[in-house]
């Protein structure tokens, strides 16, 4: 069984230049770089609900929003160097339901792959490294699941 | 925020979201690969970028009294508990469902990957049931 069919370099390759972003950021503003906040502090700007007007967003929106418009420009840089567009074909209703499940999951456990999956395991947090193992499980289940009914 | 500090956060994230889409994970299709261990690539994204962070994260604070355009290397420690643990279940159910996390989602937006708004749109209206009826 080949292991990885597409090669392998890219992976490392890809992954060692994020940790390079988030392993910087740390470096130069002393931020710890999780992604799934944004989607509760983006809330803040709209909403008066006393959650989302808690200090720890109202105080870190901005820089996420920042953060996020980084990841877009950065995607974008590789688009039009060595990349090429891409969309993907999974059906829509796959994107809005697990994007439903995935985005209320990870503000209840307050860390996604990124804030859990790399901040919390460099960090080598018990917490993150028991999360990451329960969500790369039932993440797997819930894959095998959908290929076998679709 | 200062403007210098808010610069580093720009070009670090750009640097995060170029990281993804070299690693190809910007595509859901890849990630949905792995999940059905076809394809383990994406161990080998989550370890190399592990591994590079916590190499920043062990050597900037004994390297540098301050960051460099910030006032202190802060630390975020995650709670062990149910809604942890939980969260981390629902997240991966959606995780794997869709093949979209976070970052990729956000990052998508980049490579023309239109059709990942839909899951955008998840992750915000799912951010805020969560918020609205499940925070504290």
């Amino acid at each position: 069984m080949d292991l990885f069919p597409l090669g392998w370099q890219h992976y490392l390759a890809g992954g060692m230049l994020l940790g390079a972003g988030v392993g910087l950021l740390y470096a130069a503003t002393g931020l710890i770089g999780g992604m799934s906040t944004v989607f509760t502090t983006v809330w803040s700007y709209f909403s008066s609900f006393p959650y989302f007007r808690e200090e720890r967003f109202v105080a870190s929106r901005q820089w996420r929003l920042v953060y996020a418009a980084g990841l877009v420009l950065g995607a974008a840089a590789w688009m039009l160097t060595i990349g090429e567009p891409f969309q993907t074909h999974v059906p829509a209703w796959q994107l809005a339901v697990g994007g439903f499940i995935a985005g209320f999951g990870a503000r209840l456990s307050n860390g996604c792959t990124a804030g859990h999956g790399i901040c919390g395991m460099a960090s080598l947090q018990g917490p993150s490294m028991l999360a990451v193992a329960i969500f790369l499980a039932t993440a797997i289940a819930t894959a095998n699941l959908a290929r076998l009914f679709a | 925020m200062k403007p210098a500090a808010l610069a580093w956060v720009l070009l670090c994230g750009a640097l995060f979201g170029f990281g993804l889409s070299v690693s190809t994970m910007v595509k859901p299709e890849v990630v949905l690969a792995f999940l059905t261990l076809h394809d383990m690539g994406l161990l080998l994204v989550l370890g190399g970028a592990v591994v590079v962070t916590f190499i920043a994260y062990r050597l900037a604070p004994r390297l540098l009294a301050k960051p460099l355009a910030g006032p202190a290397f802060l630390q975020h420690p995650s709670q062990m508990g149910a809604r942890t643990l939980g969260g981390a279940a629902l997240f991966g159910i959606g995780w794997g469902l869709s093949g979209v996390c976070p970052g990729p989602a956000i990052a998508g937006l980049g490579v023309g990957n239109y059709p990942i708004l839909i899951a955008l749109a998840g992750m915000v209206a799912g951010a805020y049931v969560q918020g609205r009826f499940f925070g504290r």
